[in-house]
Protein backbone atom coordinates (compact mmCIF):
# COMPACT_ATOMS: atom_id res chain seq x y z
CA UNK A 1 0.00 0.00 0.00
CA UNK A 2 2.75 2.42 -0.96
CA UNK A 3 0.81 5.57 -1.86
CA UNK A 4 2.08 7.23 -5.07
CA UNK A 5 2.23 10.98 -5.59
CA UNK A 6 -0.95 12.47 -6.99
CA UNK A 7 -3.39 10.70 -4.67
CA UNK A 8 -3.37 12.77 -1.49
CA UNK A 9 -4.37 16.38 -0.92
CA UNK A 10 -1.74 18.88 0.20
CA UNK A 11 -3.11 19.29 3.71
CA UNK A 12 -2.99 15.51 4.27
CA UNK A 13 0.54 15.28 2.88
CA UNK A 14 1.74 18.11 5.11
CA UNK A 15 0.08 16.80 8.28
CA UNK A 16 1.41 13.30 7.63
CA UNK A 17 4.96 14.63 7.20
CA UNK A 18 4.69 16.60 10.44
CA UNK A 19 3.44 13.63 12.48
CA UNK A 20 5.95 11.26 10.88
CA UNK A 21 8.99 13.48 11.46
CA UNK A 22 8.00 14.07 15.08
CA UNK A 23 7.34 10.37 15.73
CA UNK A 24 10.50 9.11 14.05
CA UNK A 25 12.57 11.67 15.97
CA UNK A 26 11.09 10.25 19.15
CA UNK A 27 11.80 6.68 17.99
CA UNK A 28 15.44 7.53 17.22
CA UNK A 29 15.86 8.96 20.70
CA UNK A 30 14.25 5.94 22.37
CA UNK A 31 16.31 3.53 20.27
CA UNK A 32 19.61 5.03 21.45
CA UNK A 33 18.45 4.38 25.01
CA UNK A 34 16.94 0.92 24.59
CA UNK A 35 18.76 -0.86 21.76
CA UNK A 36 21.29 -3.35 23.04
CA UNK A 37 24.68 -3.68 21.40
CA UNK A 38 23.99 -7.26 20.39
CA UNK A 39 20.89 -6.06 18.51
CA UNK A 40 22.90 -3.72 16.24
CA UNK A 41 23.57 -6.25 13.43
CA UNK A 42 19.99 -7.46 13.72
CA UNK A 43 18.79 -4.02 12.60
CA UNK A 44 20.77 -4.52 9.39
CA UNK A 45 19.48 -8.05 8.87
CA UNK A 46 15.88 -7.02 9.56
CA UNK A 47 16.12 -4.09 7.11
CA UNK A 48 17.53 -6.43 4.47
CA UNK A 49 14.96 -9.15 5.07
CA UNK A 50 11.96 -6.81 5.04
CA UNK A 51 13.18 -5.04 1.91
CA UNK A 52 13.70 -8.39 0.17
CA UNK A 53 10.38 -9.84 1.35
CA UNK A 54 8.48 -6.72 0.25
CA UNK A 55 9.56 -7.49 -3.32
CA UNK A 56 7.74 -10.81 -3.21
CA UNK A 57 4.14 -10.15 -4.17
CA UNK A 58 1.94 -13.18 -3.59
CA UNK A 59 -1.43 -13.52 -5.31
CA UNK A 60 -4.40 -13.15 -2.97
CA UNK A 61 -7.60 -13.09 -4.95
CA UNK A 62 -8.96 -12.24 -8.39
CA UNK A 63 -6.02 -10.42 -9.97
CA UNK A 64 -4.77 -8.81 -6.77
CA UNK A 65 -1.49 -9.39 -5.01
CA UNK A 66 0.06 -8.40 -1.71
CA UNK A 67 3.41 -8.61 0.00
CA UNK A 68 4.82 -8.72 3.51
CA UNK A 69 4.76 -5.43 5.35
CA UNK A 70 6.89 -6.59 8.28
CA UNK A 71 6.03 -3.94 10.87
CA UNK A 72 5.04 -6.32 13.66
CA UNK A 73 7.88 -8.69 12.77
CA UNK A 74 10.42 -5.88 13.14
CA UNK A 75 8.79 -4.49 16.30
CA UNK A 76 8.58 -7.84 18.11
CA UNK A 77 12.16 -8.66 17.20
CA UNK A 78 13.82 -5.26 17.74
CA UNK A 79 11.35 -3.42 19.95
CA UNK A 80 8.75 -0.96 18.66
CA UNK A 81 11.04 2.05 18.24
CA UNK A 82 13.86 0.32 16.37
CA UNK A 83 11.19 -1.57 14.42
CA UNK A 84 9.57 1.67 13.27
CA UNK A 85 12.99 2.98 12.24
CA UNK A 86 13.72 -0.12 10.17
CA UNK A 87 10.38 0.22 8.35
CA UNK A 88 11.07 3.93 7.79
CA UNK A 89 14.52 3.19 6.32
CA UNK A 90 13.02 0.62 3.95
CA UNK A 91 10.27 3.06 2.87
CA UNK A 92 12.74 5.90 2.22
CA UNK A 93 15.03 3.56 0.29
CA UNK A 94 12.19 2.15 -1.83
CA UNK A 95 10.91 5.63 -2.60
CA UNK A 96 14.23 7.28 -3.49
CA UNK A 97 15.86 4.43 -5.41
CA UNK A 98 12.99 2.37 -6.82
CA UNK A 99 10.13 4.88 -7.17
CA UNK A 100 8.03 2.65 -4.94
CA UNK A 101 5.71 5.11 -3.20
CA UNK A 102 5.67 8.83 -3.93
CA UNK A 103 8.18 11.32 -2.56
CA UNK A 104 5.53 13.80 -1.42
CA UNK A 105 3.49 10.85 -0.12
CA UNK A 106 6.48 9.42 1.79
CA UNK A 107 5.35 11.13 4.98
CA UNK A 108 1.94 9.46 4.68
CA UNK A 109 3.50 6.08 3.92
CA UNK A 110 5.75 6.39 6.98
CA UNK A 111 2.74 7.42 9.07
CA UNK A 112 0.57 4.50 7.91
CA UNK A 113 3.18 1.75 8.02
CA UNK A 114 6.03 2.74 10.34
CA UNK A 115 3.99 4.63 12.93
CA UNK A 116 0.45 3.26 12.91
CA UNK A 117 1.22 -0.21 11.53
CA UNK A 118 4.42 -0.88 13.45
CA UNK A 119 3.99 0.97 16.76
CA UNK A 120 0.23 0.30 16.80
CA UNK A 121 0.77 -3.33 15.86
CA UNK A 122 3.26 -3.73 18.68
CA UNK A 123 0.77 -2.40 21.23
CA UNK A 124 -1.74 -5.03 20.07
CA UNK A 125 0.97 -7.70 20.35
CA UNK A 126 1.79 -6.69 23.94
CA UNK A 127 -1.87 -6.67 24.98
CA UNK A 128 -2.46 -10.15 23.50
CA UNK A 129 0.74 -11.48 25.04
CA UNK A 130 -0.48 -10.27 28.43
CA UNK A 131 -3.88 -11.95 27.93
CA UNK A 132 -2.60 -15.31 26.69
CA UNK A 133 0.64 -15.51 28.65
CA UNK A 134 4.24 -15.16 27.57
CA UNK A 135 4.66 -18.37 25.53
CA UNK A 136 1.27 -18.92 23.92
CA UNK A 137 0.66 -15.20 23.71
CA UNK A 138 3.87 -14.75 21.76
CA UNK A 139 2.55 -16.69 18.77
CA UNK A 140 -1.12 -15.65 19.09
CA UNK A 141 -0.05 -12.04 19.63
CA UNK A 142 2.30 -12.04 16.64
CA UNK A 143 -0.32 -13.64 14.37
CA UNK A 144 -3.23 -11.40 15.31
CA UNK A 145 -1.20 -8.20 15.65
CA UNK A 146 0.51 -8.67 12.27
CA UNK A 147 -2.82 -9.36 10.56
CA UNK A 148 -4.47 -6.40 12.27
CA UNK A 149 -1.51 -4.09 11.56
CA UNK A 150 -2.05 -4.54 7.82
CA UNK A 151 -5.80 -3.96 8.07
CA UNK A 152 -5.42 -0.88 10.29
CA UNK A 153 -2.66 0.65 8.16
CA UNK A 154 -4.83 0.10 5.05
CA UNK A 155 -7.79 1.69 6.83
CA UNK A 156 -5.75 4.80 7.63
CA UNK A 157 -4.66 4.87 4.00
CA UNK A 158 -8.34 4.71 3.01
CA UNK A 159 -9.17 7.54 5.40
CA UNK A 160 -6.47 9.73 3.83
CA UNK A 161 -7.74 8.89 0.33
CA UNK A 162 -11.29 9.78 1.37
CA UNK A 163 -10.31 13.09 2.98
CA UNK A 164 -8.38 13.89 -0.20
CA UNK A 165 -11.65 13.53 -2.08
CA UNK A 166 -10.69 10.52 -4.24
CA UNK A 167 -13.51 8.27 -3.14
CA UNK A 168 -16.16 8.41 -0.40
CA UNK A 169 -15.11 6.79 2.88
CA UNK A 170 -18.06 4.37 2.93
CA UNK A 171 -16.73 2.92 -0.31
CA UNK A 172 -12.96 3.10 -0.05
CA UNK A 173 -12.69 2.03 3.60
CA UNK A 174 -14.42 -1.36 3.26
CA UNK A 175 -12.62 -1.92 -0.06
CA UNK A 176 -9.16 -1.26 1.41
CA UNK A 177 -9.83 -3.05 4.71
CA UNK A 178 -11.41 -6.00 2.90
CA UNK A 179 -8.61 -6.71 0.46
CA UNK A 180 -5.97 -6.16 3.15
CA UNK A 181 -7.77 -8.55 5.48
CA UNK A 182 -6.81 -11.19 2.89
CA UNK A 183 -3.27 -9.89 2.39
CA UNK A 184 -2.93 -9.83 6.18
CA UNK A 185 -3.29 -13.62 6.30
CA UNK A 186 -0.04 -13.88 4.34
CA UNK A 187 1.46 -11.31 6.70
CA UNK A 188 0.53 -13.39 9.76
CA UNK A 189 1.90 -16.62 8.25
CA UNK A 190 5.27 -15.08 7.32
CA UNK A 191 5.55 -13.18 10.63
CA UNK A 192 4.83 -16.27 12.74
CA UNK A 193 7.14 -18.45 10.63
CA UNK A 194 10.03 -15.99 10.90
CA UNK A 195 9.57 -15.39 14.63
CA UNK A 196 9.20 -19.13 15.36
CA UNK A 197 12.45 -19.76 13.50
CA UNK A 198 14.33 -17.09 15.47
CA UNK A 199 12.69 -18.28 18.69
CA UNK A 200 14.18 -21.71 18.00
CA UNK A 201 17.72 -20.59 17.22
CA UNK A 202 18.24 -17.37 19.23
CA UNK A 203 15.28 -16.61 21.56
CA UNK A 204 17.52 -14.23 23.52
CA UNK A 205 17.54 -11.87 20.53
CA UNK A 206 13.76 -11.39 20.50
CA UNK A 207 12.80 -8.14 22.22
CA UNK A 208 9.20 -9.31 22.65
CA UNK A 209 10.41 -12.31 24.68
CA UNK A 210 13.20 -10.81 26.79
CA UNK A 211 11.38 -7.52 27.46
CA UNK A 212 9.88 -8.63 30.78
CA UNK A 213 13.12 -9.72 32.39
CA UNK A 214 14.68 -6.41 31.39
CA UNK A 215 11.80 -4.41 32.77
CA UNK A 216 11.06 -2.44 29.62
CA UNK B 1 25.47 -12.09 17.23
CA UNK B 2 28.45 -13.93 15.85
CA UNK B 3 29.83 -13.06 12.46
CA UNK B 4 28.53 -16.40 11.18
CA UNK B 5 24.99 -15.66 12.39
CA UNK B 6 25.02 -12.22 10.80
CA UNK B 7 26.16 -13.77 7.53
CA UNK B 8 23.44 -16.44 7.66
CA UNK B 9 20.77 -13.77 8.27
CA UNK B 10 22.01 -11.67 5.38
CA UNK B 11 22.26 -14.67 3.06
CA UNK B 12 18.64 -15.64 3.80
CA UNK B 13 17.55 -12.12 2.81
CA UNK B 14 19.72 -12.20 -0.33
CA UNK B 15 18.29 -15.57 -1.37
CA UNK B 16 14.74 -14.21 -0.99
CA UNK B 17 15.66 -11.08 -2.96
CA UNK B 18 17.52 -12.78 -5.78
CA UNK B 19 15.69 -16.06 -6.30
CA UNK B 20 12.13 -15.22 -5.25
CA UNK B 21 11.71 -11.66 -6.57
CA UNK B 22 11.56 -12.76 -10.25
CA UNK B 23 8.75 -15.15 -9.27
CA UNK B 24 6.67 -12.43 -7.59
CA UNK B 25 3.12 -11.90 -8.77
CA UNK B 26 2.78 -8.97 -11.17
CA UNK B 27 -0.85 -8.47 -10.30
CA UNK B 28 -1.69 -5.04 -8.82
CA UNK B 29 -1.41 -4.76 -5.04
CA UNK B 30 -4.32 -3.98 -2.73
CA UNK B 31 -4.15 -0.20 -3.09
CA UNK B 32 -3.67 -0.33 -6.88
CA UNK B 33 -6.62 -2.71 -7.16
CA UNK B 34 -8.89 -0.41 -5.13
CA UNK B 35 -7.65 2.69 -7.01
CA UNK B 36 -8.38 0.93 -10.30
CA UNK B 37 -11.80 -0.38 -9.26
CA UNK B 38 -12.97 2.98 -7.93
CA UNK B 39 -11.61 5.07 -10.76
CA UNK B 40 -8.78 7.11 -9.26
CA UNK B 41 -5.73 5.15 -10.46
CA UNK B 42 -4.96 7.73 -13.18
CA UNK B 43 -4.23 10.41 -10.58
CA UNK B 44 -1.31 8.36 -9.31
CA UNK B 45 0.17 7.91 -12.77
CA UNK B 46 0.79 11.55 -13.61
CA UNK B 47 4.47 11.09 -12.88
CA UNK B 48 6.40 12.01 -9.80
CA UNK B 49 8.21 15.28 -9.19
CA UNK B 50 11.49 13.39 -9.34
CA UNK B 51 12.86 10.38 -11.14
CA UNK B 52 14.49 7.64 -9.12
CA UNK B 53 17.44 5.75 -10.60
CA UNK B 54 15.84 2.26 -10.69
CA UNK B 55 12.08 2.67 -11.21
CA UNK B 56 9.98 -0.45 -10.58
CA UNK B 57 13.00 -2.50 -9.49
CA UNK B 58 14.16 -2.94 -13.09
CA UNK B 59 17.94 -2.61 -12.98
CA UNK B 60 19.00 -0.52 -16.00
CA UNK B 61 20.97 -2.09 -18.82
CA UNK B 62 19.73 -5.63 -18.30
CA UNK B 63 17.53 -6.90 -21.10
CA UNK B 64 16.05 -9.85 -19.26
CA UNK B 65 13.25 -8.45 -17.13
CA UNK B 66 13.43 -11.16 -14.47
CA UNK B 67 17.20 -10.85 -14.17
CA UNK B 68 16.87 -7.05 -13.90
CA UNK B 69 14.50 -7.54 -10.96
CA UNK B 70 16.75 -10.14 -9.33
CA UNK B 71 19.83 -7.87 -9.59
CA UNK B 72 17.86 -4.94 -8.13
CA UNK B 73 16.75 -7.19 -5.29
CA UNK B 74 20.28 -8.46 -4.61
CA UNK B 75 21.98 -5.06 -4.66
CA UNK B 76 19.10 -3.32 -2.88
CA UNK B 77 19.18 -5.89 -0.08
CA UNK B 78 22.94 -5.47 0.36
CA UNK B 79 22.67 -1.67 0.48
CA UNK B 80 19.71 -1.59 2.89
CA UNK B 81 21.56 -4.07 5.11
CA UNK B 82 24.41 -1.56 5.27
CA UNK B 83 22.02 1.32 5.95
CA UNK B 84 20.20 -0.51 8.78
CA UNK B 85 23.43 -1.77 10.33
CA UNK B 86 25.17 1.58 9.91
CA UNK B 87 22.30 3.55 11.40
CA UNK B 88 22.16 1.20 14.40
CA UNK B 89 25.92 1.67 14.86
CA UNK B 90 25.50 5.45 14.74
CA UNK B 91 22.66 5.37 17.25
CA UNK B 92 24.69 3.23 19.66
CA UNK B 93 27.83 5.27 18.92
CA UNK B 94 29.76 2.08 18.46
CA UNK B 95 33.14 2.34 16.84
CA UNK B 96 33.83 -1.37 16.52
CA UNK B 97 31.16 -1.85 13.86
CA UNK B 98 32.42 -3.45 10.72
Amino acid sequence: MHIPDGFLATNILASAWAISIGSIGFCLKKTTQILKDKMVPLMGIMSAFIFAAQMINFPVVGGTSGHLFGGVLAAVLLGPYAGAIVITCVLIFQCLIFQDGGLLALGANILNMAIIGTLGGYVIFVVLQKIFGSKKGFIIGAAVASWLSVVVAASFCALELAISGLSPLHIVLPAMAGIHALIGIGEAIITVAALSFIQKVRPDLIYGLVRKTDGI
Amino acid sequence: MSRKEILIGLIIALIVAFFLSPLASSWPDGLERVAHDYGFIAQGEQGSIFKSPIPDYAFPGIGNEKMATAISGLLGTLVIFGIGYGLACLLKKRRDCK
